[in-house]
């Protein structure tokens, strides 16, 4: 567009001339009104709300009590480094875990979306997995590997506790993941198939260069989720007796009788997970507003 | 010689039959037009011969091999065969030039760079060259549109599709799609069209085929159906088609 494309510029400068009319003026009054008592409401509702949770607490009877055994931040702060060296635990097995999750997930996915004939053993297996590993609560997995296995006594086979906890949480979150990639891939608009079909791709083809990047693209919000919520359960490893950063904590507090280096955990937890949780709203929004955009175009 | 037979192709989804005892032949350089209305089957006979639908009877022959024989290799038939579809199907995690070159690089082994030159040609020829890092949501329908045909053109199929290509499209986008077209059929690319568009039909048809509820009612050049039909229902399908505006 060129400076001398003179509708275009006439209506610039029609626009630069414009001046609110009276009865404008007045609307924008009336909004501004409306906007100062919502912000006023809004204010005033956080704060009695907010401060009537701080009042039952405060004067809940055992609140004495409580900010000694939860609360004591000088204690807290002797047995940081402790839990903290636990929490690498924790980062270093989600690490560990995301990796094997992404690669067998996908093959899971990948499995059952398949429709060769050869494949079908592995479309049925697949789908056996999936179905027995999101049904069982996880810690049973855990608690189930982590003392079945070492019980068959197998050679070769590790006792490692670590490695263990970490097989169980890949066996379980894999089988979470795969039916997101797979709802992912299903969600790609039949005709993208049709077109590069037409195009000759091959049924492989057609799987790695045009469902699945677009199939990964959408899935990402949710599996973000789901890598946070991983975060969180690598805490339930601490039952095989690894010392991550929730066992860490309750060594500590089985032999003060203080519960505040759970409230150290908690809080170191949260120091990473709100951060994800925040950057996976992004991403969400992001992903949202291009759908948007695109319906619109 | 014959690029494309249909003899006697018959298909039905469920109980409903969509193609009756379809017969058709097309000539090397030739463009054959399909009309009717829509759900008159002129979409799914398209896509049987693509073999994205399969027939329940009947012989599709393509360059003298049978097509439609359940042993042969579908993605051998396609790479023989361009398909443009109604909402052009560009793929928008691709920037335009990835969408053209694709096919040519992964289906026929082209050298990347040579894929890219073909296509970069290509664009230059139809006026689209400054597009050809844009991802297709950047593009006008028209503009997509015209990114779709190229991609169809680019691995040089013996037979090109078209699908009511100037259907989504706003009448304003609608000629330089069609412009596209005509310039293909100059080149004696050999071709199968459903449209709508009677105009345009005149222009590039050799011949002209009416569908209704499956069949091929009637057919003849362009002026003998759409000048002067001579069954019932071709008759009343064009006075429709006329007092939609669109003829």
């Amino acid at each position: 567009m060129t400076k001398t494309n003179s509708p275009i510029h006439n209506q610039v400068s029609r626009a630069v001339s414009w001046a609110p009319s009276p009865r404008e003026q007045d609307r924008a009054r009336i909004r501004k009104l409306i906007l100062r008592r919502r912000i006023l409401v809004s204010v005033l509702s956080s704060a009695v709300v907010l401060g009537l949770l701080v009042l039952l607490l405060v004067t809940s009877p055992g609140w004495k009590v409580v900010t000694t055994t939860f609360f004591d931040v000088q204690y807290g702060l002797e047995v940081l480094h402790l839990v903290a060296r636990g929490l690498v635990t924790n980062i270093e097995l989600t690490i560990i875990a995301s990796i094997a999750i992404g690669i067998l997930s996908l093959l899971l996915a990948l499995a059952r979306t398949s429709r060769s004939a050869a494949l079908t053993p592995l479309r049925f297996l697949a789908t056996a997995y999936v179905d027995i590993f999101r049904g069982i609560p996880l810690i049973l997995v855990i608690l189930l590997i982590g003392f079945g296995i070492p019980a068959l006594r197998l050679q070769g086979v590790t006792s490692n506790v670590f490695v263990l906890g970490t097989t169980a949480i890949v066996l379980t979150y894999s089988a979470y993941v795969a039916e997101v990639i797979r709802s992912g891939i299903l969600s790609v608009h039949p005709s993208q198939r049709a077109a590069a079909r037409s195009l000759g791709l091959t049924h492989n083809q057609t799987m790695r260069y045009v469902v699945l990047p677009q199939a990964i693209r959408r899935v990402v919000p949710p599996i973000l989720n789901d890598f946070i919520s991983l975060l969180k359960d690598t805490g339930l490893v601490s039952i095989l007796g690894v010392i991550d950063a929730v066992r860490a904590g309750q060594i500590e507090s089985s032999r003060t009788f203080n519960y505040t280096p759970y409230v150290v955990s908690a809080i170191l937890f949260l120091l990473i997970t709100i951060p994800l949780t925040r950057y996976t709203d992004y991403v969400l929004m992001k992903s949202i507003n291009k759908q948007n955009a695109q319906g619109a175009a | 010689m014959n690029v494309l037979e249909l003899i006697n192709i018959r298909k039905s989804f469920g109980s409903e039959l969509v193609l009756s005892d379809v017969s058709l032949t097309v000539p090397e350089h030739t463009a054959t037009v399909l009309i009717g209305a829509s759900g008159s089957g002129k979409s799914t006979l398209l896509r049987c011969i693509n073999l994205l639908d399969s027939i329940d009877d009947g012989q599709i022959i393509l360059d003298g091999e049978e097509i439609s024989d359940p042993l042969i290799d579908v993605d051998q038939v396609r790479r023989k065969l361009g398909m443009v579809f109604q909402a052009f199907n560009l793929f928008p995690h691709k920037t335009v030039l990835e969408n053209i070159t694709l096919a040519p690089i992964k289906v026929h082994g082209l050298n990347p760079d040579v894929a890219t030159m073909q296509a970069i040609e290509l664009l230059d020829r139809f006026g689209l060259s400054e597009k050809a890092d844009q991802y297709p949501d950047r593009l006008s329908g028209g503009q997509q549109q015209r990114v779709a045909i190229i991609r169809s053109l680019a691995v040089k199929p013996r037979l090109l599709l078209l699908d009511e290509v100037t259907s989504a499209l706003d009448p304003v986008l609608v000629n330089e799609v069609l412009a596209v077209v005509r310039d293909l059929k100059q080149d004696g690319i050999t071709m199968v069209l459903a449209t709508h568009e009677m105009g345009f039909a005149t222009q590039v048809a050799d011949e002209v085929c009416f569908l209704e509820h499956g069949e091929i009612v009637e057919r003849g050049t362009a002026g003998q159906v759409l000048q002067d039909p001579q069954m019932i229902q071709t008759k009343e399908f064009l006075r429709r088609v006329h007092e939609a505006g669109r003829l």
